[in-house]
């Protein structure tokens, strides 16, 4: 196997909140311990519920944020100081699809000029004009749009649009944000399968930050899935979609609606906890059906599972508890 | 970036409303005049005609030697105008472009390097906006003495917070979410983030602001020079002549009337061209 394109250690991103006018400031984890690293070729997926960290996670591995604590290691050395020209050299390797496709393009400028844009910061030689052509094209838009401004485009089209700028410099990582919850269904299916295109035929590493979990498995080689800034479980995405080790992935996935399917879904109790006050022990123990007294005392730690050496970070799985199973 | 001309698709043809062409009109008219005043002026403005002071303009029983009359020393007082809206023009437009340019600055320094950069633009920004311009002008002008120069740049401070605290607040929203975070991370340099993308997204909303600073601008600039400290006789400006004027308002009104028919309307004109060039200058209102 070769070394890791990727390889995030550790990863812990504080923000400060202030709770009311005089209140003192809470430190707040967004992110408390994000290891991960993907392949040249690879993609890996990422869930979990709205503000457990996702995103964060995804700007901390690119690097648009420094974390305070781990470290980043991209190609085999460190990440650059944010803002410094070593930094700004590697955003050609490394690139961001975000979520709002019409937030991230500048309405004043055609898209051929914003598609042209990487191609003209990093200097790369040849025929701009050809290669935003030969984009668009790719990409599956025409290349008179290339004089379009964003609000002239559809959804669709902006979020192509935003895709092929991403792609004009060959990086080698992309991260995706939840590239394709504000399209229809129709075109989330030609965005994933372009994705995919472009995957296999440039081997370029994906990172697929997405709450859908059905996407996630169809495009995934791994899954990540993530609760309050922690990964829970990862592995391959036929087996953590479809047996679920930690309580808070089959949970998880027991909410993907599914025709005919067996078994019923398990209703998580209370609301998702604030990262400001994380629970002792393990984050998930408040909600989770199974816990036991240890899991209020200690945090698990995310490791090979006996069996089959899927990561889960749960007592349980384990068998590190004594299984004084609560009624469910 | 040069596209193939086949893909480009045909613009709307310029259409400009009438109220906007007699702006420009007017605003080429007082240029014209600015550049050509010692061609077209009829008298040299401080030329004394003893015989025929306070003389009414033509048309309210004036000599036709004096077409808009002439003041307490026998000045022609269109000579004295055109000489004025030169000197004026150059105040107001040097003074609003310094403002634009110094705040905008700052404002984008504070929005790109945060921390005690902001700090320090943010005080200075409380600072000139608590301090009555008028106490600092005379102060300056005081310690410094008068020259053009130094009076067009003490009027360019006149207005500079309100353009910091726009770009300063633009900036920011920009790059927190939106175009300038995504032209960020595709390795942009901060050049190239505010000069391409941030600062003709926000030129409207600073445009706007400008149009608002011109008119306050030649204001002022009669206020300083009615107090005897702006333009200092015998060199005459729309201000100068508007202050001077006062003390003949009801036995020769239009030495004052003239000047002050000139700033309404100029001012007009550059508000009515502003407001234009905002809508003309944003794609999706196009």
């Amino acid at each position: 196997m070769t070394a890791p394109l990727l390889e995030a250690k550790g990863l812990v991103r504080r923000y400060v909140m202030r709770r009311g006018v005089f209140g003192r400031t809470v430190p707040v984890e967004a992110v408390a311990g994000v290891s991960l690293d993907l392949r040249v070729g690879e993609t890996l997926g990422l869930v979990g519920e709205s503000g457990c960290g996702k995103s964060t996670a995804g700007r901390l591995v690119l690097g648009l944020e420094t974390p305070d604590e781990g470290s980043v290691r991209f190609d085999g050395a460190p990440m650059p100081e944010p803002g410094t020209d070593a930094w700004r050299k590697l955003r050609a390797r490394m690139q961001l699809v975000f979520q709002d496709p019409l937030g991230a393009l500048d309405r004043r400028i055609t898209i051929g000029e914003q598609i042209a844009e990487p191609l003209v910061i990093h200097a790369t030689p040849g025929d701009h004009a050809a290669r935003v052509a030969e984009l668009l094209t790719s990409v599956g838009l025409r290349e008179e749009q290339a004089s379009r401004y964003p609000h002239e485009l559809s959804g669709g089209q902006r979020q192509r649009a935003v895709l092929a700028r991403a792609l004009a410099t060959e990086p080698a990582l992309i991260v995706a944000d939840e590239p394709i919850s504000a399209l229809d269904v129709s075109i989330q299916a030609q965005v994933m399968n372009l994705l995919a295109d472009i995957q296999a035929r440039r081997g370029t590493a994906l990172l697929f930050i997405s709450h859908d979990l059905r996407v996630v498995r169809q495009v995934s080689h791994r899954v990540a899935v993530m609760y309050l800034g922690k990964i829970v479980e990862e592995g391959d995405p036929d087996g953590v979609l479809q047996e679920p080790a930690h309580p808070y992935a089959q949970a998880l996935v027991s909410a993907i609606p599914a025709p005919g399917r067996q078994g019923k879904r398990i209703v998580l109790q209370g609301d998702p906890p604030s990262p400001a006050d994380r629970p002792t022990g393990c984050a998930f123990h408040p909600r989770c059906a199974v816990a036991v007294a240890m899991c209020r005392e200690v945090s698990p730690a995310l490791k090979p599972r006996a069996s089959d050496g899927r990561l889960v970070a749960c007592h349980l799985v384990h068998g590190d508890a004594v299984s004084l199973k609560v009624a469910a | 970036m040069v596209l193939p001309a086949a893909t480009t698709r045909p613009r709307r043809p310029l259409a400009i409303p009438a109220l906007v062409l007699f702006g420009i009109a007017w605003l080429v008219l007082m240029l014209l005049v600015a550049f050509s005043a010692d061609l077209i002026s009829p008298f040299p403005y401080t030329a004394l005609d003893l015989r025929n002071r306070l003389a009414a303009p033509i048309g309210f029983g004036g000599p036709w030697l004096h077409p808009l009359g002439t003041d307490e020393l026998g000045r022609d007082v269109l000579s004295r105008l055109i000489v004025s809206i030169r000197l004026s023009l150059l105040i107001a437009f040097g003074a609003t472009l310094i403002g634009a340019f110094v705040g905008t600055s700052l404002g984008f320094l504070a929005a790109h390097f945060r921390g005690w950069v902001e700090h320090l633009v943010l005080a200075l920004v409380d600072f000139s906006a608590s301090l009555p311009f008028l106490i600092l002008a005379l102060s300056v002008l005081a310690f410094f003495g008068n020259s053009l120069t130094l009076f067009i740049v003490l009027l360019g401070f006149h207005a500079w917070e309100r353009y910091a605290r726009i770009a300063r607040g633009l900036a920011i929203s920009a790059g927190a979410q939106g175009y300038a975070a995504a032209v960020r991370q595709l390795g942009a340099s901060p050049w190239r983030i505010y000069g391409r993308h941030v600062l003709p997204n926000i030129a409207s909303t600073l445009i706007v602001s400008m149009t608002l600073a011109f008119p306050e601008i030649i204001l002022l600039e009669s206020g300083l020079s009615f107090l005897g400290l702006g333009v200092q006789p015998p060199a005459t400006s729309l201000g100068n002549m508007v202050g001077y004027g006062r003390e003949y308002l009801t036995r020769a009104p239009w030495i004052l009337l003239a000047p002050a028919f000139i700033i309404v309307l100029t001012t007009f004109s550059v508000s009515l061209i502003g407001d234009w060039l905002r809508d003309r200058l944003d794609p999706t209102l196009r």
